[in-house]
């Protein structure tokens, strides 16, 4: 992996501080905004940016994230579009960026092309939630040709062999999905349950960070659930307050901005 | 050589595989085991095949179409009688194997996906036949097409959750019910309607349809002074019919295999012909030809049968193409209406808009093969489903 990813985790955890993932799905509410937002979260404190590339049909997501993808994608965007989002944000800032999304219109888009294209860009990572380990071959040599890192999925029912798989194999950090369930889904008090099997991944994970995500919407679950990992991802709880402020198109867009960059801010406290 | 595929990690060709998130990962393993375990065990092999005799009415007929054979001037046609199913259709053989595994492997809650709602009601069928809880998920567009099916499913007690995202028809219900199955791994088994979605469920329906084919070859040798038939023709929506006919005689070189996709309003409009005119990519897990746009996003398919309305098509079905064992051809939502009066005026069996496509196809298929060719088309389901639909059109499907 390009160092600016395992360097930025490197560094949090020798400071003994928790890594802060932040999701945008490119393209929401249009293509034009971006930029905006990415510079938003940045602003915010997040130590790495998962930018979502929208698919028409998102079989691991939850509501907000299928909405935000599918306004995205009405709106105008596609992976030229993402790409040159990338790009534009890659100008102004060294935060690392992972790109996010199904395997299908990276096939389309072309394997080789899309990996030396999303490198070019600054893209440092690269997170395919359809795209599990035995499959990962058909991506594997054009990513790490590229200096792209393949971050794999843990769930809570994956085996203890296979998470020792998945460590050997992700680069950058190894992405424990909270909960059987969608993105966004509510923990629903099962926090106890949860830090336990995060306990257990933190014994088996050994050669990587270890980041928790799906259902995250405070710094309070934030930090309940990474007390065994080394840091946390929010993507749909973003989601909706860009709904939310975007929706209220009376406020105006600078004012908006500082609120999303706020509410990421309020994410890491504590 | 003969036939192999799939290889253990379910790739026929390149086509299959499973593009599934992780968490579903170590249920599909563990359907695999439990399907292959079954497969090889008597006690279970028993119960299925008693279930399919005492409750579906196995061996579904072999029918001589004489009239439909003299209208169409060459050939001798005979239809496998799926119509006759329990249930309507051939959907049924797969979710009696599919409940059986269920319950081997402790499931509690029954979930699947529906177009036509065949499926759908296949899956409500079986579960009130063994008490479980069913969900079914149909698209909200699929639901007011095939109100009636709807009505059948709630009247089976199973609950019909609609679907309102995207196109609202068949690949938005198969979706929702991947996303039920990832929030509901530990006591849901989610019975998959066709020959798609991720490894090992192409193989393991292709297993409980070929009971479809393996029967019209013992039938075929009473009826018939051959011993296979020379062409076997079949719709293919998901696939799960054509495969059942088409397996059991892949080996057989002299059999000629024709695989009819819905053209909708032709191959230049909307249609669903995924084999005729789709590429490569990945949908609900496996990998196969489908239609997609130019960046990579499903497009909506369209046919007026809900049945074959899919922008995707079974794995097997993609190589099947490639290495050319079956041919794969089309016909229009135009041309299935006129074979649906044609079929029930010539031999008096209202077919479903799905199997009125291969019907239509026959006009083609008896100028391509030899005169006394035996021609096995598989009558998948009866027409009752869709008299809504037939009604609107009657200015093509009344001939008097």
């Amino acid at each position: 992996m390009k160092s600016r990813l395992s360097s930025k985790l490197n560094s949090l955890k020798k400071r003994d501080k928790k890594a802060m993932g932040i999701f945008l799905t490119s393209g929401f509410p249009t293509p034009s905004d971006t930029n905006q937002l990415l510079k938003a979260v940045d602003q915010g404190g997040a130590d790495f940016i998962e930018l979502g590339m929208p698919h028409s049909d998102p079989l691991a997501e939850g509501l907000p994230i299928q909405y935000s993808s599918a306004t995205a994608l009405r709106s105008g965007t596609t992976m030229k579009t993402t790409l040159e989002a990338v790009n534009n944000f890659r100008q102004t800032s060294d935060t690392p960026l992972l790109l996010m999304g199904y395997i299908n219109p990276i096939l389309k888009f072309g394997i080789a092309k899309f990996c030396e294209h999303a490198s070019a860009c600054g893209a440092d990572g690269l997170i395919i939630p359809d795209l599990p380990p035995q499959e990962a071959s058909l991506l594997q040599e054009e990513a790490h040709k590229n200096g792209l890192g393949l971050v794999f999925l843990v769930a809570p029912n994956t085996s203890t062999e296979r998470m020792k798989q998945i460590d050997q194999l992700s680069d950058g950090f190894v992405y424990c999905i909270s909960i059987t369930g969608l993105t966004g889904s509510e923990l629903r008090g099962q926090q106890n349950s949860i830090n336990s099997y995060l306990e257990h991944a933190r014994q088996v994970i050994t050669h990587n960070h270890l980041m928790v995500g799906f259902g995250i919407q405070s710094s309070a679950d934030a930090s309940q659930l990474s007390k065994h990992t080394d840091g946390f991802i929010v993507g749909s709880a973003v989601i909706k307050e860009i709904e939310r402020l975007w929706a209220s198109q009376e406020i105006p867009l600078p004012d908006r901005q500082e609120a999303l960059v706020e509410f990421v801010r309020s994410l890491k406290q504590s | 050589m003969s036939y192999d595929a799939p290889n253990q990690n379910g790739r026929f060709g390149p086509y299959g595989g499973a593009f599934v998130p992780e968490i579903l990962i170590p249920e599909l393993n563990a359907l695999e085991e439990a399907f292959e375990q079954s497969w090889a065990d008597e006690s279970f092999l028993n119960q299925y095949r008693c279930l399919l005799h005492s409750y579906v009415g196995r061996p579904t007929s072999l029918t001589y179409a004489e009239r439909l054979s003299h209208e169409l001037g060459r050939g001798q046609i005979f239809l496998k009688r799926e119509d006759l199913c329990h249930s309507g259709a051939h959907k049924i053989n797969n979710t009696i194997g599919q409940i059986l595994i269920a319950r081997h492997m402790g499931k509690t809650r029954i979930i699947a996906e529906t177009g036509a709602g065949q499926h759908g009601v296949a899956t409500a069928t079986i579960a009130a036949r063994f008490g479980m809880t069913c969900i079914i998920y149909m698209g909200a567009e699929d639901m007011s097409r095939q109100a009636l099916n709807v009505k059948r499913m709630r009247l089976l007690g199973a609950e019909v959750r609609p679907t309102t995202c995207g196109s609202q028809t068949l690949k938005d219900a198969t979706n929702e019910a991947i996303r039920d199955w990832v929030s509901n791994p530990r006591d849901t088994f989610y019975i998959i309607g066709s020959v798609v979605g991720p490894h090992p469920y192409p193989k393991m329906v292709r297993t409980f349809q070929s009971v479809i084919g393996e029967e019209v070859h013992s039938q075929l040798r009473q009826l018939s002074s051959k011993a296979v038939p020379d062409v076997l023709v079949a719709c293919v929506g998901g696939g799960s019919n054509a495969i059942g006919l088409f397996y059991p005689f892949i080996d057989y070189q002299d059999v000629t295999m024709y695989g009819v996709e819905a053209a909708g309003e032709g191959l230049h409009g909307r249609h669903a012909a995924t084999l005729s005119t789709g590429d490569i990519g990945v949908l609900h897990g496996a990998m196969s030809y489908l239609l997609q746009d130019e960046d990579g996003q499903i497009s909506l398919a369209h046919s007026i049968s809900a049945g074959l309305d899919y922008p995707g098509v079974g794995p097997e079905h993609s190589w099947l193409k490639d290495i050319g064992r079956v041919k794969y051809i089309s016909e229009t939502d135009h041309a299935a209406l006129r074979a649906v009066s044609l079929l029930s005026r010539t031999e008096g069996i209202i077919p479903a808009l799905e199997t009125a496509h291969a019907i239509a196809a026959l006009e083609k298929v008896v100028n391509e093969v030899d005169t006394d060719s035996v021609i096995v088309v598989n009558c998948s389901g009866r027409g009752d489903k869709d008299m809504q639909t037939i009604m609107e059109h009657d200015e093509i499907t009344t001939i008097f």
